[in-house]
């Protein structure tokens, strides 16, 4: 790690002002990526502005039945919030499946939203990589590349974005509140990550110095009952091969409302608006989804090492489809209640890819 | 980039103060102790720990933030003392394993991790007992499956995984069983 200063703000408004003024000022909240790749020398800023004594962790009701998430509010205690667990479950789950227990407790959310990614040749100073050094090309294209997406991809960049609670987020039409040098600004969660495309060293629209500060999440009831599935290569402590969050609202057998999002196999958490397409209104039922799910995959782009991905994805959209909406149990009832993910076992299922 | 534009509260905001690149003083509180030395703003807490402290229980296995080997507390909540800066550390109370025994009498996840035999090298032993008693705390000792989880971050090579989970599973049911006086 290089030699680096330090400073530390106790005003939002300080913060802002001394990372705007000076290109080589960065702000510091949880470190978890950070310190890491400033040991790596991928991060070389001069000087660091610690934001960790900000006003900004707290984790509030909305009216509407939604929240107001602090970006300094950690990420075990987002998981562990009554709240967040019986009206976002699905972000309770991704959160709690996403790191260790160490690593939740330092990780704030907005740090979250604003990780880098886990490519090996981002990460590598010495690997060419379009999103560490622009335009010096990416070495994931042909190296080593079984973890890397197959959705949002171009011909500059193919790493994976690596958040879970981003991807419920997603679902959830959820909010980026930013305060930077031209006052404070709210993203659309969509528009808040970019596709690579040409420019994959640009992943945000914020400028230099525009911080955030919260993210709101609207009430959503039909998330009351949402999940998350996440498949990976062990058993904790790993990242998404494929994962999604969903909630479905059925109505006699018919999805009124669904939501569907993606972690795992995209460049930015990916809302599956081409499989909620097919879905809506259509009767719920294993056939169903999968035509969803290969309606998401249709345009998908693979190498020979992460072709594998796409199935995988698509089984993982089915079988979470499948477990919310209680569909093919033995007693197969399909009602407008309220879905309950608990008493459908399917041990014939479980087998099956 | 959507949705409303607040204009600017044009904050005249005061230079930060900035401290470094070169050593500066650092003072930091560890179990209950104030100390005060000399180091760089990019010295983790874990090298001044064990560098300018002389505390090497807490121990260096990554350093990328992927073992648990370096677990200590930092008010109370178990982090990783690899991806924290020492300096950040300032005005908060971190607590290492140095810190867990009273005087002689080890702490009861201490003296179960000897009795139930849960290490072999040790290396990533006092990783595991910061993180092991951070988790009765929490309340994730449910069943073997949420010890396991909640464990997950502390990297074991001798694969001592089953007697750890033992060493825990006994100060948890200890601390139910009132008869037993220790917790």
């Amino acid at each position: 790690m290089r030699p680096i200063s330090y400073s530390r703000a106790d005003a939002v408004a300080d913060a802002v002002a001394a990372v705007a003024a000076d290109p080589t000022s960065d702000f510091l909240a949880g470190g978890t990526t950070e310190v890491d790749l400033l040991r790596q020398n991928v991060l070389l800023p001069r000087r660091l502005v610690d934001i960790n004594d900000l006003p900004l962790a707290q984790i509030e009701d909305r009216p509407d039945g939604g929240l107001y998430i602090g970006a300094l509010a950690r990420m075990s205690e987002v998981a562990e919030a009554p709240s967040v667990r019986e009206r976002f479950p699905m972000v309770a789950e991704a959160l709690e499946l996403g790191a260790s227990a160490q690593l939740r407790h330092m990780a704030s959310m907005g740090g979250n939203m604003m990780q880098r990614v886990r490519c090996g040749y981002f990460r590598d100073a010495a690997s060419p990589c379009n999103k560490r050094d622009p335009g010096s090309g990416c070495a994931a294209l042909d190296g080593f590349n079984r973890g890397h997406a197959v959705l949002g991809v171009g011909e500059h960049c193919i790493a994976t974005h690596p958040s879970d609670v981003a991807v419920p987020l997603m679902a959830l039409d959820a909010r980026i509140h930013t305060e930077g040098p031209h006052g404070r600004r709210v993203y659309a969660i969509d528009d808040f990550f970019l596709l690579p495309g040409a420019t994959p060293h640009l992943e945000h629209p914020l400028e230099h110095g525009e911080l955030v500060v919260g993210i709101e999440v609207p009430g959503t009831p039909m998330a009351r009952t949402s999940r998350y599935l996440k498949v990976r290569d062990r058993e904790s402590y790993e990242f998404a091969l494929a994962s999604v969050a969903a909630a479905v609202t059925l109505h006699d057998g018919v999805i009124a409302d669904v939501r569907l999002a993606l972690g795992g196999v995209a460049t930015k958490p990916w809302r599956a608006r081409h499989a909620e397409d097919v879905l809506r209104g259509a009767p719920a039922g294993t056939g169903t989804f999968r035509r969803a799910a290969g309606a998401e995959f249709a345009s998908a782009r693979t190498t020979p090492l992460n072709a594998f991905k796409v199935e995988l994805a698509q089984r993982t959209m089915v079988r979470i489809l499948e477990t919310l909406t209680g569909t093919g149990t033995p007693s197969g009832t399909e009602t407008d209640a309220a879905p309950d993910t608990d008493t459908h076992t399917d041990p014939g299922r479980e087998g099956q890819p | 980039m959507s949705a409303p534009h607040v204009p600017s509260r044009a904050p005249a905001a005061a230079v930060l103060p900035e401290r470094g690149p070169e050593p500066v003083k650092i003072t930091l509180s560890v179990n209950g102790d104030e100390h005060t030395f000399d180091a760089e703003p990019r010295v983790s807490l874990l090298d001044a720990l064990r560098e300018r402290l002389s505390m090497t229980g807490a121990k260096k296995g990554c350093d990328q933030g992927t073992c648990g080997a370096c677990t200590v507390w930092v008010d109370g909540r178990r982090v990783l003392a690899c991806l924290t800066l020492a300096i950040a550390c300032e005005g908060h109370e971190v607590t290492t394993i140095e810190g867990l025994a009273q005087g002689d009498e080890l702490h009861a996840v201490q003296s179960a991790f000897i009795e139930q035999d849960a290490f072999q090298c040790g290396y990533c032993t006092p990783g595991q007992i910061m993180s092991a008693v951070a988790l009765l705390k929490e309340g994730h000792d449910g069943d073997d499956a949420e010890i396991a989880e909640w464990m997950s971050g502390n990297i074991c090579r001798c694969a001592a995984y089953p007697h750890i989970r033992a060493a825990i599973r006994t100060v948890r049911d200890r601390s139910r069983d009132p008869s037993h006086g220790q917790t």
